[in-house]
């Protein structure tokens, strides 16, 4: 056959089997690398670049060769997996740079990191303070880990408020028009559900572009036409609103009367919705 | 709420007190956290207790205004 039919079946073979090779060795290897796998990786393109090219090369070896560079990192994987000596001996171990504040020459001196690289790297981290650091370790993918000290943390919703109301992953419930219905049933609810939240919002199924629902189960849009604005989904607010009208009514009505059995009846209502406000607030004003 | 009975005034607080419980049961249906849908429920409960309480109050109330009884 022409050369050029013969480079057309050899590329498209190629691409397919690196295709399927990358599924085998799964997400791993798609995220930072180590030095060993990037030029495992460099070298096994290499072959696949020449290979889909060079018609004088032997497509049978040119597989094998692939293969072999293929599988040695997967066994490795696999026997790292089973014995942490062996993962250290191939990965190496990470070096702590940082550590109750000061800085380890000796560390940095080892792994033959200059200081100028080292603020460099807290600089990309946006730290531009060394004293500001707790603890730091350089991983063995070369990159740094930093602890910083506890008063130069961002402050956390945890460290303001003591009752906060947890919260679950939401869930995508239309996209691009289309219902998902895994997603859906995830959440408990169902079409009917939905349909009818979008009647109560004044739009249709194929008006909406993005529809998520939250672990409360309140539903936002994003609708097509960007010139419609859709309203915020008020329902826990007005809840929490009419709680504390009652607490007022309650309040009002107990002076009021001139009956005692009445009177103690809303002061011990008045109480338990007071309660019941208190409770309830970290989960309705997110 | 001048010119309204107290029955009535009453009657509106309970009418907010419904859609409270009925707000209550549906966010403990459509929360999917285990703890969020348990407060929600166990306030939804105490919600009924003081409705109760409230309806027996209007019982009293309309029998001392029944010309006002119903609205």
């Amino acid at each position: 056959m022409p050369e050029w039919v013969e480079v057309i079946i050899r590329s498209l073979a190629i691409i397919a089997g690196l295709f399927f090779i990358s599924k085998l060795l799964g997400k791993k290897q798609l995220s930072k690398l180590s030095f060993f796998e990037y030029v495992v990786g460099i070298t096994i393109g290499d072959i696949a670049g020449t290979l889909s090219m060079d018609t004088n090369l032997n497509l049978t070896n040119g597989i094998i060769s692939i293969a072999i560079w293929v599988m040695i990192p997967v066994i490795i994987s696999f026997i790292s997996m089973k014995s942490p000596s062996f993962q250290q001996f191939i990965e190496g171990k990470p070096t702590v740079f940082i550590k109750n504040g000061k800085i380890m020459e000796e560390n940095l001196k080892k792994e033959k990191y200059p200081l100028a690289a080292l603020l460099e790297q807290l600089r990309k981290n946006n730290v531009h303070h060394a004293s500001d650091v707790e603890f730091a370790i350089l991983e063995t993918t070369g990159e740094l880990s930093i602890l910083l000290k506890k008063e130069k943390q961002p402050i956390t919703v945890g460290d303001i408020k003591t009752n906060v109301a947890p919260v679950k992953e939401p869930q995508t419930v239309i996209m691009d028009g289309k219902i998902m219905d895994e997603a859906l049933s995830t959440t408990g609810l169902n079409r009917r559900w939905l349909k009818e939240k979008l009647d109560q919002l004044g739009v249709a199924v194929e008006n909406v572009f993005l529809a998520q629902v939250d672990s409360y189960g309140q539903l936002t849009v994003d609708l097509y036409d960007d010139k419609v604005k859709v309203p915020e989904p008020v329902e826990k607010q007005l809840l929490l609103s009419s709680l504390k009208k009652v607490e007022a009514d309650f309040e009002l009505y107990a002076l009021q009367t001139e009956n005692t059995e009445a009177k103690n009846m809303y002061i011990k209502n008045r109480k338990k919705i007071a309660e019941m406000i208190k409770t309830l607030t970290p989960f309705l004003q997110g | 709420m001048i010119g309204l009975t107290v029955a009535s005034q009453v009657k509106q607080t309970l009418a907010s007190l419904k859609s409270i419980h009925a707000g209550l049961q549906n966010l403990a249906i459509t929360s999917t956290d285990e703890e969020t849908k348990r407060v929600f429920h166990e306030n939804m409960l105490i919600s009924e207790e003081i409705i109760n309480d409230v309806k027996s109050r209007i019982g009293e109330l309309e029998f001392e205004e029944p010309e006002y009884k119903g609205f």
